[in-house]
């Protein structure tokens, strides 16, 4: 076995050393951007309630499943630009595309959107792909992906119609619309370009604000690059009551159906308050270097996974 | 079980038929709930079958033994077992036995998969030894293997052999890949 394992991890070698660059390109675009790299808890007294985020208990904390809430706190405090690059914790989420421990990088700027925080994720993207020398188009698992912006962008609404025939916005069906998302939905966008799809049903984004002119829908976005799920943006709500009134919702809704009762995370709430128009967005760090390594398991990625640890 | 316990090999129950599950995919939206793509194997027919599942499911786990068993002869359409430990006898049906029945002499000792008291597999040893009963028959890719030749075994089966095997012969056949492996002994 201790054989295998040296082989194993010299194979990962390449991969490992681009997944250095990538981070190192990754901190260089956000120092050019004027962001500040900040690092926050990962052993937490609560997490975002989220019916399908499961946390890890850490004796009568969490590890935390998304370093979301204390960034916001230093947002409401008067950090403008914000960026993270931490480690997550997600319990039972395992597969080619997961790992129970991953890496999430995530950031914040104040006075932009959903959708120009999507801008930010094309230059990036970008930053990297010209950074590791690979030009705009990238071959990912046989298949040539041109990165170069503007990326194709859908709402759910119409996607929906179009590859699954309902609409989500106007129907509400949690589970229906998981399960299209992966069978359906995400498999027919087109292979060769990334996809931004936005304007998710409003009971589908707790942490972000709705549209205005149309509250049937959230300002979330998240872009898809080679049938991988990347980043989730969002408009981020900044009224207290009405983040305190969600949370309220999703506990009492964990509480039902998996029979734990999450706690208020009450210093964000208060946060919130003072938290100015602002756009943030979750990008995980493992898919991104699986994509330009051109890997399609995330353990072709990571030094040691859950299994292997 | 919870459907999140589910893993690649572990066997469930789906309306009374248990099943191996051979591959779980486990897919998830990053904010959405976790889906199981399933590819099972029935254990019964061999039949195959793909199922999505999604946090929140229950799957029954179908309880699989194994046992050993001693083959004692063939009657009809099937093969006597018995539980070595219990001196219990059963019948095992000949689909389930399949090719196997080349490698089953009497008297061997094999392990036997149940299902509840219904035998559904049977795992040899590694390898068994037979004996020749017809060997010389000419074959006509006696110029690509010039060195081998095919003879009939005491189970009916056909195998490439040396030539220096005749008739008569114990020789040891590899039961996963039903190969020669070599000569146990010869007829004095």
């Amino acid at each position: 076995m201790i054989e295998d394992e040296r082989q194993w991890l010299i194979h990962l070698k390449p991969n490992l050393e681009r997944r250095e660059l990538i981070y190192r390109l990754t901190r260089d675009f956000f120092r050019q951007e004027g962001f500040l790299e900040v690092e926050t808890p990962i052993r937490v007294p609560g997490v975002a309630p989220e019916l399908h985020i499961l946390p890890f208990h850490s004796e009568d904390w969490f590890l935390s499943t998304s370093p979301e809430l204390h960034m916001k706190r230093l947002l409401a405090a008067g950090y403008e630009r914000v960026f993270q690059i931490s480690r997550c914790f997600r319990k039972g989420e395992r597969g080619k595309l997961h790992n129970p421990e991953f890496t999430m990088l995530e950031w914040y700027r104040v006075g932009t959107d959903y959708r120009q925080m999507m801008r930010d994720t094309e230059r990036l993207v970008m930053k990297i792909a010209g950074g590791l020398k690979l030009g705009p188009t990238i071959e990912y698992r046989g298949q040539k992906i041109n990165l170069t912006p503007p990326w194709t962008e859908i709402t759910v609404r119409d996607a929906y119609l179009k590859f699954a025939g309902w609409d989500p916005t106007a129907e509400h069906d949690p589970l229906r619309f998981d399960l299209d998302l992966v069978n359906k939905v995400i498999p027919s966008f087109a292979p060769d370009h990334p996809t931004v799809l936005r304007d998710y049903p409003a009971p589908m984004a707790s942490l972000s604000r709705l549209k205005p002119g149309n509250p049937k829908v959230a300002e979330r976005a998240e872009v898809f690059i080679g049938g991988l799920e990347l980043a989730n943006a969002y408009s981020e709500l900044n009224d207290a009551k009405e983040q305190e009134q969600r949370f309220k919702g999703e506990i009492e809704q964990i509480e039902r159906e998996q029979g734990w009762r999450p706690a208020m995370p009450h210093h964000f709430i208060r946060s919130v308050a003072h938290l100015p128009e602002c756009g943030g967005i979750a990008l995980g760090m493992d898919r991104l270097v699986m994509l330009f390594c051109n890997a399609s398991s995330i353990d072709e990625v990571s030094a040691f996974t859950t299994d292997t640890v | 079980m919870e459907i999140e316990d589910i893993a690649k090999n572990k066997k469930i129950l789906i309306d009374g038929v248990p099943y191996n599950v051979t591959d779980a995919e486990f897919v998830k939206p990053g904010k959405g709930r976790a889906i199981y793509r399933l590819k099972l194997r029935n254990l019964l027919d061999g039949s195959t079958l793909d199922r999505t599942y999604h946090s929140g499911d229950k799957v029954e786990e179908a309880h699989i033994t194994t046992l050993e068993g001693q083959y004692l002869y063939k009657e009809n359409e099937h093969y006597i077992f018995m539980n070595t430990e219990t001196f219990e006898q059963f019948q095992v049906a000949e689909a389930v036995i399949g090719d196997k029945k080349y490698f089953l002499k009497e008297g061997a000792i094999i392990t036997m998969t149940m299902f509840g008291d219904k035998p559904i597999d049977v795992s040899l040893p590694i390898t068994v030894d037979l004996a020749v009963v017809k060997s010389a028959i000419t074959t006509k890719t006696d110029t690509i293997t010039a060195q081998m030749k095919a003879v009939v075994l005491e189970t009916g089966y056909t195998v490439d052999v040396p030539t220096f095997v005749r008739e008569g012969d114990i020789i040891r056949i590899d039961t996963r890949t039903g190969n020669y492996v070599e000569r146990v002994s010869t007829k004095k």
